[in-house]
């Protein structure tokens, strides 16, 4: 069985290895559209701070993807699926064909529709030659402006400043990092950071990135100009199914796929950030990772694999800031909030019909794994609803 | 070093106790009462000397005064009231906490001075059916008995007396007498099941108010038995209708026939006797089997009344009573009233008994009282009927209160303040329950302008002109004076009879070591008395108020061992109130259907009082109990007096303080909750409140309310607001949960809870941080949890996505994980994003000898 692996991201590169290891005489070909060797996105950060370098970021040699049974080819975008002939073509027009196809195609940074947002300078940041754009770019003592107070660009503006720049953060809300933390927690998580240096516009939207021939300033819709030697956009993403919808498979925001990972053509999967499960795409590595399972196992005949996604558990990886969210943060919700003013630790917790639904925990994240069992577990919580906010410590007995 | 020996000011026992120049305290050897022994409120006199709160200046009209004004508008107030009413419109309300000194001069300027009757005292409360049994049966005021035949006794029936609390050192001696003599047999006859009976070898659960019932059984019971008696008035006796008793035959044959085949009998009697409408006839019931059997008179036998109060017996022995003259002269031995009017040079001698306290108020609330001076006591809280006494209080133009605490609803009332001294300040005589005078004595200097309340008195008198009269140079000159009052219209049959310390020097009187009258000649003590006595009818009667479909349940009040009276002195000391801190209800659990722990109402057709419910299987069934200590400013709704009835006894006014029928009820809170903090913010906080020192400067705020709790946790917070005020706080909307502590500088300032029921943390622990320099931060941690936890410190999480924490790592390599991969099977950890596998990687180097340590 031929099976083709598109995209070496974390998905794309785990199910490529599983599927050598565990379906007997599968040829595994696995393409990368960037040059690199398969790479940690996740650390891009560190990369960034300087933290780790390059080849501490690679995930899998050469050698090894090879003694895995996996043939790699990097710098191979792929073009077009034929469904009917089952093989796709490369940008550079090269055919192959597939018994088995996954998709694991990832997302693309959004860019804002923004006067002067092509400008040399303006950076997205999600791979690694964003990375190293930056790096080139970040000459110290310069300044830069980081749009979106996400958790990306709250990284990225962490790692600007480790790099000598005077950074500021535009974000569109009252406090940062909303789908993961309540106004409290940001709050908090900007005034740590302000203290490092990192200014926040906030709320503010931007109008325009201005220069000529070269970013100068970015323009807020207060009539400030920030004064910007780099500009890195952080403002979402966008899951690539532009290739998939050009071949007649169903996409909405992403690639529709079934509890088995499978796209409406039962030759073809999709999975990672580029598929859409059950209305609803992921932006995360470990549910990611999950999903390769689940082709994984599908592809290998197991009628029982099935996807269930759980509650997502994020972390901002910055260096002196203990900052963790779990679950469903934004639906209405009763909170149970413990904050410690000196000791700067907060968390909130989110119940619904007496269950543990989500959950952010600010100074203090040693709590994470009990919550993140209870939210997944679904367990009432009202017999221990009074000691719940001091975690595992103060119960009777762990589950 | 020199000690001061001196007398513990706290109940009727009247023990000796040392006290060092350091204020230290311990029980004195010598002082027959006690022989070196002392209870946990007489070991803690010490602790109370420093009383925060003392009232240290005159006052008139709510503004500071000099002496010479207040004492000209004292004067000014009795002499217009005088003009405007006559002796009837003037009254005096004094307290068995006042000196033998103090209160013959209150009881010379109302009888002498003033020419009045109505002065009262809250002994009347204590013990004035006894008093009035007494001079039934003998004639006079008299205890026969000595406290060394409580230990000779064979058998020792206890009635209405909760001995071990109320009368600790008693208690003790008792069970070391019957440690010593194991034969000894104690028989308690109480309604509720005490801590007394925990010695005891019977307890009669007598129906309340059926201790006449069970006395006159008694009584027909010995003569049926063959025993007989000269004393005048058997057959009547004998004739009163029995009433019922409620005790089971066989516990009563056995209590039977204990008593009538044990010589050596004592039948000791307290508050619980003699604090009912039939109290009189129940001090006659008892004296009437005693004197049948022929019990009376020698060692180890006799009935034996036991006043609470430290001074009761001063304040009967100087007549400082509305129904009694001076000195156990009688107004009905008309030679006694003309001695007693020659010696006081007193023409306008009180013609006549006055108002008895309860009746005093009633006529203060109809506006017949137009001047009135409250010593040393609080009736706005110790009185039944609270809110009719309050009213009273209010109504009366010229209300002079003279106390050394501010801590006085009564005292807030009042127009004109006199500072006081208290124990440890003040110098005089006190005699306790067995007829022993002893010396108090002053050890301390006088706080800001306090002075004695007999010097008060003193020129309040001189100010009406009688300055000659009352021209005493200390209380030695006092107690010479009271000493020859006893000697007047002699030979006479009055065994109160003090001709030997009439000529006590003053340097006598300045060593005098305790001494029992009567005392004929100088240095000759008295001893056990056999007096001429009678036989009284008591026909039984139910108390006076009966239990009906609306107010089932009879209330019973009483006090809790380690408080005393209204709690102005003890009500500051940690130690003491630890033993039963909050205003508690007990019932037994069969009589209410709300659940232990919760707030319930007491409601009777006089009042409502809401108290905390403690189930308490020891009650019997149809009664329940509350504690009577409780006042405005430690807990204003709990006030249990204002729920009590004021029926009196018919012989000797005293009310039925052990018998109102109530009904229990829920009281609906929203929210309760407590409050530590490191100052004392009112009574007023919440509608139900309860305060509590907490020992160090830490008091405790008990609180429930109807309101919103988010909004009493929002108006409690906005009390404690501070500058450099740092926060922990806990809120859950929802769960109508609200907690919030205060820090400064990592030094805890107050702890507030708020919960939707009164199940809340224990506040041990949390008091217990109070003294901390530093919390520290695994207190920290579990603050507003309540519980200090055990667990190690928090531990970094490693792997966000499945949230594994260092130490979880950690113990996966002690186990034996070598890889990554390994840990991830373990613990689950790296599996996802990966981005801590760098870390875990670091770990997995470091193993195994030098991994962290759990904690
Ligand atoms: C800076 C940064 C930090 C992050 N931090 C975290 C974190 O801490 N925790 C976490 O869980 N997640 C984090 N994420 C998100 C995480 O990286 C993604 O969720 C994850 O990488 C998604 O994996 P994927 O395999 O689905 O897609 P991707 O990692 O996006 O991989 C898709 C790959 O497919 C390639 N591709 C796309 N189209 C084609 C084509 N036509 N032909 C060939 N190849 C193609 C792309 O070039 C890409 O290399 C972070 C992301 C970034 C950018
Ligand atoms: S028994 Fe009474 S007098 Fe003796 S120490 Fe205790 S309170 Fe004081």
């Amino acid at each position: 069985m031929r099976v083709l692996v598109i995209g070496a991201g974390p998905a794309g590169t785990r199910c490529a290895t599983r599927l050598a290891a565990r379906v007997p005489g599968a040829e595994v070909t696995l393409l990368g559209a960037e040059a690199a060797l398969p790479y940690d996105r996740v650390r891009l950060s560190q990369l960034l701070t300087g933290e780790s370098d390059i080849p501490g970021l690679i995930t899998h040699e050469l050698a090894a993807l090879a003694a895995a049974g996996v043939r790699f080819r990097p710098g191979t975008a792929v073009a077009a699926i034929d469904r009917a002939a089952r093989a796709v073509r490369t940008a550079r027009g090269e055919v192959l064909a597939y018994d088995r196809l996954v998709l694991a195609l990832g997302s693309s940074a959004l860019r804002l529709p923004l006067p002067g947002g092509d400008l040399p300078g303006v950076l997205a940041y999600r791979d690694l030659d964003d990375v190293r754009a930056m790096l080139r770019l970040a000459a110290p003592g310069g300044r830069a402006v980081v749009i979106g107070g996400g958790l990306l660009g709250l990284e990225a503006a962490v790692g600007l400043a480790a790099r000598g720049q005077r950074v500021t953060v535009v974000h569109a809300l009252d406090w940062p990092m909303e789908r993961q933390l309540d106004r409290v927690a940001g709050g908090l998580l900007a005034g740590r950071l302000g203290g490092r240096g990192i200014a926040f516009a906030m709320p503010a939207k931007t109008m325009a990135i201005e220069g000529t021939g070269q970013v100068e300033a970015v323009r807020l819709d207060d009539g400030r100009a920030l004064p910007a030697d780099l500009v890195v956009q952080a403002v979402g993403v966008r899951p690539n199914a532009a290739l998939a919808a050009a071949a007649g498979l169903p996409v909405g925001r992403g690639i529709v796929v079934d509890d088995a990972m499978r796209t409406a053509d039962p030759a073809i999967y999709a999975i990672g950030e580029c598929a859409e499960h059950a209305g609803r795409t992921i932006g995360l590595v470990a549910p990611a990772l999950q999903q390769a399972e689940v082709a994984v196992q599908s592809i290998a005949g197991e009628a029982a694999a099935r996807w269930r996604p759980a509650a997502d558990a994020a972390a901002l990886k910055v260096s002196g800031t203990a900052v963790w969210s779990a679950g469903d943060i934004a639906g209405e919700a009763e909170a149970i909030t413990l904050h410690d003013d000196d000791a700067e630790h907060y968390r909130r917790l989110f119940l619904r019909e007496d269950r543990l639904v989500g959950c952010v925990l600010y100074g203090d994240t040693a709590d994470a794994g009990y919550y993140l069992d209870l939210i997944g577990s679904g367990r009432p919580v009202a017999p221990i609803r009074h000691s719940l906010v001091f975690g595992a410590a103060l119960q009777p007995v762990a589950a | 070093m020199t000690e001061t020996r001196t007398t513990c000011p706290y109940c009727g026992v009247g023990c000796g106790v040392l006290v060092d120049a350091k204020g230290a305290v311990r029980g004195d050897p010598d002082h027959p009462a006690n022989a070196g022994r002392l209870c946990s409120k007489g070991t803690a006199l010490g602790e109370t000397l420093d009383q925060p709160g003392r009232l240290l200046h005159p006052e008139v009209d709510g503004k500071r005064a000099s002496w010479e004004a207040a004492l000209d508008a004292v004067a000014e107030g009795f002499r217009s009231a005088l003009a405007a009413g006559g002796p009837e419109a003037v009254a005096l309300y004094v307290s068995g906490q006042l000196l033998t000194e103090d209160y013959y001069a209150a009881n010379k300027l109302a009888k002498g001075v003033l020419g009045t009757g109505n002065i009262d005292s809250n002994s009347r409360l204590c013990m004035a059916s006894a008093v009035a049994g007494h001079r039934r049966a003998f004639g006079e005021d008299l205890v026969p008995g000595i406290y060394e035949d409580l230990e000779q006794a064979d058998l020792l029936v206890l009635v209405g007396s909760n001995l071990a609390w109320c009368h600790p050192v008693l208690h003790q001696r008792v069970l070391a007498a019957k440690a010593a003599r194991p034969a000894m047999r104690i028989v308690v006859v109480d309604p509720r099941r005490t801590a007394t009976c925990e010695g005891a070898d019977l307890h009669l659960a007598v129906a309340p108010g059926g201790d006449v019932a069970l006395f006159n059984t008694l009584l027909r019971a010995l003569h049926a038995r063959g025993m007989r008696s000269d004393a005048p008035g058997l057959e009547a006796a004998l004739a009163a209708p029995l009433g019922p008793h409620g005790i089971p035959p066989a516990a009563l044959g056995t209590f039977l026939d204990w008593f009538a085949t044990t010589p050596r009998t004592v039948t000791l009697f307290s508050q619980g006797a003699n604090q009912s409408s039939a109290g009189t006839d129940k001090a006659n019931a008892i004296i009437n089997c005693h004197l049948l059997a022929g019990h009376i008179g020698q060692p180890g036998a006799g009935p034996f009344s036991v006043t609470g109060q430290p001074n009761a017996m001063g304040g009967r022995e100087v007549g400082a009573l509305a129904n009694m003259l001076a000195g156990h002269l009688d107004w009905s031995v008309p030679a006694e009233v003309a001695a007693l009017s020659a010696f006081w040079q007193a023409p306008k001698l009180a013609s006549g008994p006055g108002l008895k306290a309860v009746e005093l108020f009633r006529a203060a609330a109809a506006g017949r009282i137009g001047a009135l001076w409250v010593m040393a006591t609080n009736p706005a809280v110790s009185l039944p009927e609270a809110a009719t006494v309050r009213a009273a209080l209010r109504r009366v133009p010229c209300l002079v209160v003279s106390d050394c605490t501010r801590d006085s609803d009564t005292l807030a009332l009042a127009r004109i303040r006199l500072p006081a001294l208290g124990w440890g300040e003040k110098d005089g005589t006190v005699t306790n329950s067995e007829r022993v005078i002893s010396r108090q004595r002053g050890f301390r200097p006088w706080p800001g302008e306090a002075r004695p309340d007999w010097w008060m008195i003193a020129e309040v008198a001189a100010r009406l002109g009688w300055a000659a009269q009352f021209a005493w140079d200390g209380p030695a000159a006092i107690f010479r004076e009271h000493a020859a009052v006893t000697t007047l219209a002699r030979p006479a049959p009055r065994a109160f009879d003090l001709t030997g310390l009439a000529g006590l020097s003053d340097a006598a009187y300045a060593s005098l070591a305790p001494i029992r009258w009567p005392v004929l000649r100088p240095g000759v003590p008295g001893g056990r008395l056999a007096p001429a006595a009678r036989f009284v009818a008591t026909a039984f009667r139910p108390p006076a108020a009966a239990p009906d479909a609306a107010y089932p349940l009879r209330l019973l009040t009483g006090r809790l061992r380690d408080q005393w009276h209204t709690m102005t002195r003890t009500g500051l000391v940690p130690r003491l109130m630890a033993h039963a801190p909050e205003p508690v209800l007990a019932i037994h659990p069969d009589d209410t259907a709300l659940a232990d722990g919760g707030l319930a109402a007491v409601e009777s057709p006089h009042g409502r009082a809401v108290l905390r419910l403690r189930h308490d299987p020891s009650l019997p069934r149809g009664a329940c109990f509350a504690p009577m200590h409780w006042t405005d400013r430690f807990a204003p709704a709990a006030r249990i007096n204002a729920a009590v009835n004021a029926a009196v006894d018919p012989v000797s006014g005293q009310p039925e303080l052990k018998h109102t029928p109530v009904r229990v009820v829920p009281a609906p809170m929203r929210w309760h909750g407590f409050l530590l903090a490191r100052q004392r913010l009112g009574a007023d906080l919440a509608p139900w409140c309860a305060l509590l020192p907490a020992g160090g400067e830490v008091w405790r705020h008990e609180l429930a309310g109807t309101e919103a709790p988010a909004a009493a946790f929002a108006r409690l917070r906005a009390r404690l607001l501070g500058p450099e005020a740092r926060w922990v706080v806990l809120e859950d909307l929802a769960g109508d949960t609200h907690r919030a502590a205060r820090l400064a500088n990592g030094r805890l300032d107050a702890v507030l809870f708020l919960g939707p029921t009164p199940a809340l943390p224990p506040r041990d622990w949390l008091v217990s941080l109070f003294a901390r320099d530093q919390i520290g931060s695994a207190a920290r941690r579990t603050l507003l949890a309540g519980i200090a936890s055990d667990a190690p410190p928090p531990s970094p999480t490693l792997c966000v996505c499945h949230g594994v924490t260092e130490a979880k790592v950690c113990q996966a390599l002690r186990a034996g994980a070598k890889t990554l991969a390994a840990i991830g099977a373990a613990t689950g950890a790296g599996t996802g994003c990966g981005s801590c596998r760098p870390e875990l990687s670091a770990l997995l180097t470091r193993m195994p000898e030098r991994l962290p340590e759990p904690a």
